[in-house]
């Protein structure tokens, strides 16, 4: 078959030409730290007010994290406005595989997991969240993904790392950092549930690595 | 990683958890108001079926059509006679029609090989069954039906691994069965444990070479296993002196109220169907709650859109 | 006539001599330095092997009716390059050759061509339907002389009918020469039964199919005294058999079996199956390898008498489709000399002189020749080939003579190339080209 296996680390971040890799190579610090766990902490946690100031409360929000990373932020996103507004935001998962603009650039990539909470989306306002925002790609292909689940009243967009470089007109709702860096650094947003720690960090990216 | 699907033996068991995880993430789908995902839009795909087939036919039709395919549906008649529509011939033709998977079922074992190693298309061969040889996406989808049942975790999610060490019996006219020859190259693949039952006319000569256990006794073996799949048994056979009778080989092979109630509490019953019922299997048993059979059919389409994904949904040359 | 010197060849593998070819026949080589002084054409045969001009028990020429596939004239032209002198053409033709008429338009056509030396067998059955005996004594008193007859292709399986043919042909010192495959135990079949045809999902064709027969037919022949021929012998089993009969026969005297092996079971196996490439499809099909070595060590020890080809040439259209469409048969004329080197001289297990024995004296016996298979001694007719075992070469079916190209050896690596053929001292093929 033509299949590429992917390890439970990929980025969500779409491949792009002459952009260098970020393939999550866990436990391998290099570079300089720009957000450890407690810059990590206190970021969700205004965005988790944010987002429930812009809704005016936590009623008919559906948190919808990108994997692999976006899921665990969605989650305690959830948690933190569970913990305000004293109940539970829905929470669930939107893989957005199969809406990519270039899956005919490598092999068939395998799925992740799309989990849509029981009570859909429709007439909701559905927060997407992501790790890092760089071209808007994954986000285009989110939206996309979205339209064939049903039709929301209104979607946002919260990313813990905002890296800049947009290739289409895409924007970020709610932001934890805004990180200005060139195309040829790496940004790794490493998290606990999947890589063992919390950490964002950015180092130069060697010349000819291969795009993701 | 290869650009055919042509047997059960081409996928190792890493392709073949893949195939089946990708088909858990596709069977959601289904219940979606939009069942439809855009990955394979612009892609042709054809039906190339030489022999009837309705029900596969249709599923690889709506398999294709979900990921946003175009399909094109060629019913030819195979027969050596007409030589004016061979294989080649209609393979040819689809090829200038610019396929890019061909989906094949043909009376004659072989012929999805042919297809692919000719040099006549350059498409990817998806092999829907071949003569008495195989049909590999039946064994998937029975594969992926057995890990809803017997192995997902405790929050019901497919997990790698999960039939290890299951049991399956595999019931009836193995011989002339290309599910039968599919199912046990591919649950052996997965880790699982597969006795062939039969009477002895109804085993392969050299049957004893392949990875499984063999029984003429279904009543010895249904007690011990976690899935009892049943093949379809032709009434005809008893003019090549297979079984003397149709009621003798129900009577020693069949599976009926009384043999399911020694299955154990979890066991399933199978069956890929079409159905000979009172032949191997009686009404009460296949619309029994153990039968899985209808459901067999759903994951059918999941499984085959899983395996169109992945053999197109990225670029050709594979990994 | 003209005369040909033959230099310093090996006649047979044996010590370099010449070999002096004078009127269709082979002479003195004494009279060799008189007869360059008269003008004789010189052949150079250093490094050569000379052997008496090959003769074929089994051959389809398929003409008449499929010569989209096969002429006598395209036949004979592929059978003189692959050194034969002489060939037996089977009667599965369009119309079967079942009668006088049939076998002298076959004879003609062989002796129109002037390639090599044409002998049609006879059907055994009229049409070869298997239902009763056609006019063997008719053909037998033709001018085509049939001393051989078959239903190659089909099997005789009527016991009683096989019956009469061996006590009918005993009037003309015919012998019935048996496809033996019993027809229900293969109905549909496809490869051999085994492991492998289980798995590829091909029906199977048993051994045992075959070795039923041959024990049938052998018994019957001694019963009734008369001479009974194998065709194509693919089992060990048969072997094992066909070693017995000649043991009880040898005790007895009245009754003779004979039995051929054809190149191509001398070297592949049922394992190429797997690739469901029809031209490997044959009948009998290609067996286990423990076959292939029990065939090959039954011709070096004589129990299996000849090698024949069983060269059966068929269109494109007929291999180029699935197997189970595909029609059987493997060309054969061209590459056989090659496969016995390859199999039996090389590893040792027949000389050259045995290669001549199995190749050319005792299917000429067999057939009832007078004017071949007599060797290459002072005063036999001079039929005669020039190989040259040194050279490899790949088989290419482009350049082969023959109208079809199903051929299972191209791409392969071969030893062996014949450089000359003479028929009657004639050549047919010089330096390794068509005359």
């Amino acid at each position: 078959m033509c299949a590429q296996e992917v390890p439970p680390h990929q980025p969500s971040e779409p491949s792009q030409p002459g952009h260098p890799s970020q393939s999550g190579q866990p436990s391998q610090a290099v570079g300089r730290t720009v957000l450890d766990e407690r810059d990590i902490a206190r970021a969700l946690t205004r965005i988790s007010h944010e987002i429930l100031e812009r809704n005016k409360g936590g009623r008919d929000l559906v948190l919808l994290g990108i994997p692999s990373r976006g899921v665990p932020l969605a989650h305690r996103i959830a948690e933190r406005i569970e913990a305000v507004e004293g109940y539970a935001v829905p929470v669930g998962s939107l893989d957005v595989t199969m809406y990519r603009d270039d899956l005919r650039l490598k092999p068939a990539r395998a799925l992740m997991r799309t989990d849509i909470p029981a009570d859909g989306i429709d007439d909701r306002v559905v927060v997407l969240v992501d790790d890092v925002l760089f071209s808007g790609r994954t986000i285009r292909a989110a939206l996309d993904a979205l339209n064939d689940v049903g039709r929301p009243s209104a979607v946002r967009l919260a990313v813990l790392v905002d890296r800049g470089h947009r290739e289409l007109p895409i924007r970020a709702d709610f932001v934890g950092k805004n990180l200005p860096t060139s195309l040829v650094e790496r940004v790794q947003v490493r998290l606990a549930d999947t890589d063992g720690v919390d950490a964002v960090t950015i180092s130069e990216g060697t010349g000819g690595e291969a795009a993701r | 990683m290869k650009r055919h699907l042509l047997s059960a033996a081409d996928l190792t068991r890493d392709d073949a958890e893949l195939v089946l995880s990708t088909a858990a993430e596709l069977r959601d789908l289904a219940d979606r108001p939009i069942k439809k995902l855009p990955a394979l839009r612009g892609r042709t795909v054809v039906n190339l079926f030489f022999e009837d087939s309705t029900r596969t036919r249709i599923s690889f039709e709506a398999a294709a059509k979900r990921l946003s395919a175009d399909v094109i549906n060629f019913a030819a008649k195979g027969s050596s006679v007409s030589k004016g529509e061979s294989l080649k011939d209609t393979a040819l033709t689809l090829e200038a029609m610019g396929a890019d998977a061909v989906v094949v079922r043909h009376g004659a074992s072989g012929a999805p090989h042919r297809l692919a190693h000719s040099g006549w298309v350059r498409s990817s061969v998806v092999n829907a069954g071949d003569g008495t040889h195989e049909h590999p996406t039946q064994a998937l989808l029975d594969a992926f039906t057995l890990y809803r049942h017997l192995g997902v975790d405790d929050r019901g999610r497919f997990r790698p691994g999960g039939l290890e060490g299951r049991r399956v019996a595999i019931v009836g006219d193995v011989l002339h069965s290309r599910v039968a020859r599919s199912n046990a190259l591919l649950l052996q693949t997965l880790g699982a444990e597969v006795t062939l039952v039969a009477p002895p006319t109804l085993l392969p000569v050299g049957v004893e070479t392949w990875p499984v256990d063999t029984s003429y006794d279904i009543d010895r073996v249904l007690p011990g296993v976690d899935a009892v799949m049943m093949l379809r048994v032709q009434r005809e056979r008893m003019n090549g002196g297979f079984f003397p009778t149709p009621r003798e080989y129900s009577r020693r092979y069949g599976l009926d109220a009384r043999r399911m109630a020694t299955l154990q509490d979890h066991t399933i019953v199978m069956h890929p169907g079409p159905m000979v019922r009172g032949m191997e299997i009686t009404a009460d048993v296949a619309d029994s709650d153990r039968s899985v059979i209808v459901e067999q059919v759903t994951n059918g389409v999941a499984v085959r859109m899983a395996v169109l994904y992945l053999l197109l949904g990225g670029n050709e040359s594979g990994a | 006539m003209s005369t040909y010197l033959i230099q310093n060849v090996s006649v047979l593998g044996g010590e370099p001599q010449d070999l002096l070819l004078v009127d269709g026949v082979v002479a003195d080589a004494a009279g060799a330095a008189s007869a360059v002084a008269d003008g004789a054409e010189v052949v150079d045969g250093t490094g050569l092997i000379a052997l008496p001009g090959l003769v074929d028990l089994h051959t389809h020429l398929r003409e008449p009716g499929r010569e989209d596939a096969e002429t006598v004239e395209s036949g004979t032209a592929a059978a003189a390059r692959g050194g034969f002198t002489a060939v037996h053409a089977m009667a599965n033709t369009d119309p079967v050759a079942d009668t006088a008429g049939v076998v002298e338009q076959v004879w003609r056509l062989g002796r129109e061509a002037g390639h090599c030396d044409v002998f049609p067998v006879g059907a055994v059955t009229v049409g070869l339907a298997g239902q009763r005996l056609a006019e063997l004594g008719a053909m037998a008193d033709s001018a085509a002389r049939v001393r051989v007859f078959s239903d190659d292709g089909k099997c005789v399986h009527d016991a009683v009918l096989m019956r009469r043919a061996l006590e009918y042909v005993k009037a003309f010192d015919g012998v019935v020469a048996q496809h033996a495959q019993e027809p229900r135990l293969t109905e549909g079949a496809q490869m051999n039964e085994g492991e492998l045809s289980g798995r590829l999902g091909l029906a199977g064709w048993p051994a045992v199919a075959e070795e039923a027969i041959i024990a049938r037919d052998v018994l019957l022949a001694e019963h009734v005294g008369s001479r009974l021929h194998v065709c194509h012998v693919s089992t060990a089993g048969s072997v094992e058999l066909i070693r017995w009969a000649k043991a009880k026969a040898a005790e007895d005297g009245s009754w003779e079996v004979t039995a051929e092996v054809c190149p191509h079971h001398l070297l592949l196996t049922d394992e190429l199956a797997a690739t469901y490439d029809p031209i490997y499809k044959v009948n009998p099909p290609l067996r286990t390898a423990r076959d292939v070595e029990a065939l090959r060590a039954g011709l070096a020890d004589g129990t299996i008498d000849v090698v024949a080809t069983d060269h059966a040439p068929h269109p494109h259209e007929d291999k180029d489709c699935e197997w189970a469409a595909a029609a059987f048969g493997m060309l054969g004329l061209e590459t056989a000399l090659s496969i016995v080197q390859e199999t039996m001289v090389d590893p040792g297990l027949l000389d050259w002189a045995g290669v001549a024995d199995r190749m050319s004296t005792v299917p000429a016996r067999i057939g009832r020749l007078d004017d071949h298979g007599r060797g290459l001694k002072v005063g036999a007719p001079a039929h005669v080939v020039l190989y040259d075992p040194s050279v490899r070469r790949t088989v290419d079916p482009a350049a082969s003579a023959s109208l079809s190209r199903n051929t299972p050896y191209r791409g392969m690596e071969l030893p062996g190339r014949v450089v000359a053929t003479f028929l009657r001292g004639v050549p047919t093929v010089l330096d390794g080209a068509l005359v």
